[in-house]
């Protein structure tokens, strides 16, 4: 563990060295980052001007609302500066080849693959999340219990850890299918029904939905159940929400492990 | 580069008939980019079929944002409308967006392999223009089976069909932003001749153009945000600009939002933005070659 720890720090400090030589296309990326993001708020602060809630008596009213997008800024920069850049190399390894020098290494090829490049411009992201966070609290009638800051952090991280587990398990698909471009986009497609509060996924079609995106793809606890422990009080429900979660995170990474270890036996090297 | 065409079959026997005809380069280009967009044919319908997914949220976000407002409407759009604009946006945007047209161009210029234009007896944005035609015959060919059974799904959201002359309107200006997508990005990639890297701009760029095109929410709900000029909305400033008519303008339109003189005006302000980038992209490449020294092998 401790080798892995060490081995990741030197991939870090690596990564950061090469934001650092090219530091005004580092400045950039995270302009450019910081700008989607402020697109998407502003969105979201154009949408209030309509409407007190979204969704009728669900109680994400303006600041519940934006401690909820602050947690999916936080939880999604944590993904997309660890583990995202790693995976999108993935694909070209896997046509070219490349993947073959990964696997001859002393070291687990999952951990290689999913670690090996951090993108820290991302980062950037999750500070402002962390300061949107800070600021809807502050604006927030209800008052969290200190315990929430105990719990919050651990959902964030089993937030992360789902998220995880879903992109490993389509790096097993570009193993097995040799290019799969489109399945990366289906990742951003598939985390963009975990940027709305569950409730609003109702109705004949919408109850069906955020039954398959809670108990079959669990995307909807990864924002849902850390955001709704700031805005709302921990009651019975809220508690087995919480277990289930921590539980989710758990099998989503064995299973994910599992599925990346069959597809490797899969493989197919395509250099000579 | 030589190029035989007998063993393209069907593409193959067609280009046959053209051989004595002044189409024939047009023909052979078409052919080439066809045949290259169907080599990952399972990648690219499996792409096609998931740009769907994120309508299906925004149906349900409008709807929980419809359920707990009082009004009947948004900026003149009720609910069904939105949903209707939304699907019909993916359709403006299925004609205008040209991934990768800007950062190709770039890497080309940056890689050195764009001097083969310069030495052949090919134009290079006529070949940009013909592949980007067989790049979208493609993706219509195989989209119009999910757009057909989105649509038929989603039926009930639509108002009843429009007269003619508002379909014929809208044809118009699918096309017209199918033009002027595909000299926007051209330009765009030729600014390659001056900056090396141009990842940073053309990310910047889709940042405004998502923003102000409409793709994100219609234009009509920027009408209440003022500008600091007297009298003018930010919806107005927009209205000017020719990012709407990649996305909001044409869905407009088959909504009925846009009428009358309105619909003209519309109409003539998008051929002049589309006359505009065909010469500021004509000019960027002459301008462009003349100060271009080519690298690599």
């Amino acid at each position: 563990m401790h080798r892995y720890l060490s081995i990741l720090g030197t991939f870090a400090r690596a990564c950061l060295v090469r934001d650092m030589t090219f530091r005004a296309n580092f400045l950039l990326e995270c302009l450019t980052s910081l700008g989607w993001m402020s697109m998407n708020l502003a969105f979201y602060l154009l949408v209030f001007q309509f409407t007190p809630e979204i969704g009728r008596g669900t109680g994400w009213t303006r600041e519940p609302f934006f401690a909820f997008v602050a947690t999916g800024l936080v939880i999604n920069s944590i993904v997309q500066a660890l583990f995202l850049p790693s995976a999108e190399e993935l694909t070209e390894m896997v046509r070219t080849g490349g993947l073959d020098a990964v696997l001859v290494k002393p070291l687990d090829a999952q951990f290689l693959l999913s670690m090996h490049r951090v993108d820290f411009s991302s980062f950037a992201n999750g500070i402002v999340g962390l300061v949107i966070l800070t600021v809807a609290l502050g604006r927030m009638d209800y008052t969290p219990p200190p315990v929430v800051w105990l719990i919050y952090p651990l959902l964030v991280v089993c937030g992360v850890a789902i998220l995880y587990s879903l992109m490993i398990m389509l790096a097993a698909a570009t193993i097995l299918m040799g290019r799969n471009q489109s399945l990366y986009d289906f990742w951003f497609y598939i985390i963009n029904f975990s940027r709305y509060p569950a409730e609003i996924y109702a109705g004949p079609w919408g109850g069906p939905l955020r039954a398959l995106c809670t108990f079959v793809i669990p995307i909807l606890l990864v924002i849902n159940v850390p955001a709704r422990t700031l805005a709302r009080p921990l009651t019975g429900a809220a508690w087995w929400a919480v277990a289930g979660t921590v539980v989710a995170a758990v099998a989503a990474v064995a299973v994910s492990r599992l599925v990346f270890q069959a597809a490797l036996t899969k493989y197919r090297s395509a250099s000579s | 580069m030589s190029v035989g065409l007998e063993p393209l079959g069907l593409f193959g026997r067609l280009a046959a008939g053209l051989r004595t005809s002044g189409l024939r380069t047009w023909w052979t280009m078409l052919v080439i980019s066809l045949e290259e967009r169907l080599v990952y044919r399972g990648d690219f319908i499996i792409g096609t079929l998931m740009r769907f997914l994120p309508i299906v949220t925004q149906v349900f976000l409008w709807t929980a944002v419809f359920a707990a407002t009082s009004r009947a409407d948004i900026a003149g759009y009720s609910r069904n409308d939105i949903i209707a604009y939304y699907l019909l946006t993916m359709v403006t945007r299925a004609f205008s967006s040209m991934p990768g047209l800007s950062s190709g161009i770039a890497r080309s210029i940056r890689d050195g392999s764009v001097k083969k234009y310069l030495v052949q007896p090919v134009d290079y944005v006529s070949f940009l223009f013909a592949a980007r035609v067989a790049h979208k015959l493609v993706y219509y060919a195989v989209a119009i089976i999910p757009f057909a059974a989105v649509f038929w799904f989603c039926r009930g959201y639509f108002p009843a069909w429009p007269p003619p002359a508002t379909i014929g309107a809208f044809a118009a200006s699918l096309g017209l932003s199918f033009l002027l997508g595909f000299f926007m990005e051209v330009t765009l990639g030729m600014l390659g001749f001056w900056i090396l890297e141009v990842s940073s701009i053309v990310f910047a760029y889709m940042l405004v153009q998502y923003l102000l095109s409409g793709h994100m929410f219609p234009i009509d709900m920027l009408a209440g945000i003022p500008t600091g000029l007297p009298g003018t909305s930010l919806a107005d400033v927009v209205s000017w600009l020719p990012f709407q008519f990649t996305a909001y303008f044409p869905a407009a339109v088959w909504l009925g939002k846009v009428q009358g003189p309105e619909l003209a005006r519309g109409l003539a302000v998008e051929a002049a933005w589309v006359v505009v980038m065909a010469v500021a992209c004509r000019l960027a490449w002459w301008r462009g070659t003349r100060r271009y020294a080519a690298y690599g092998g």
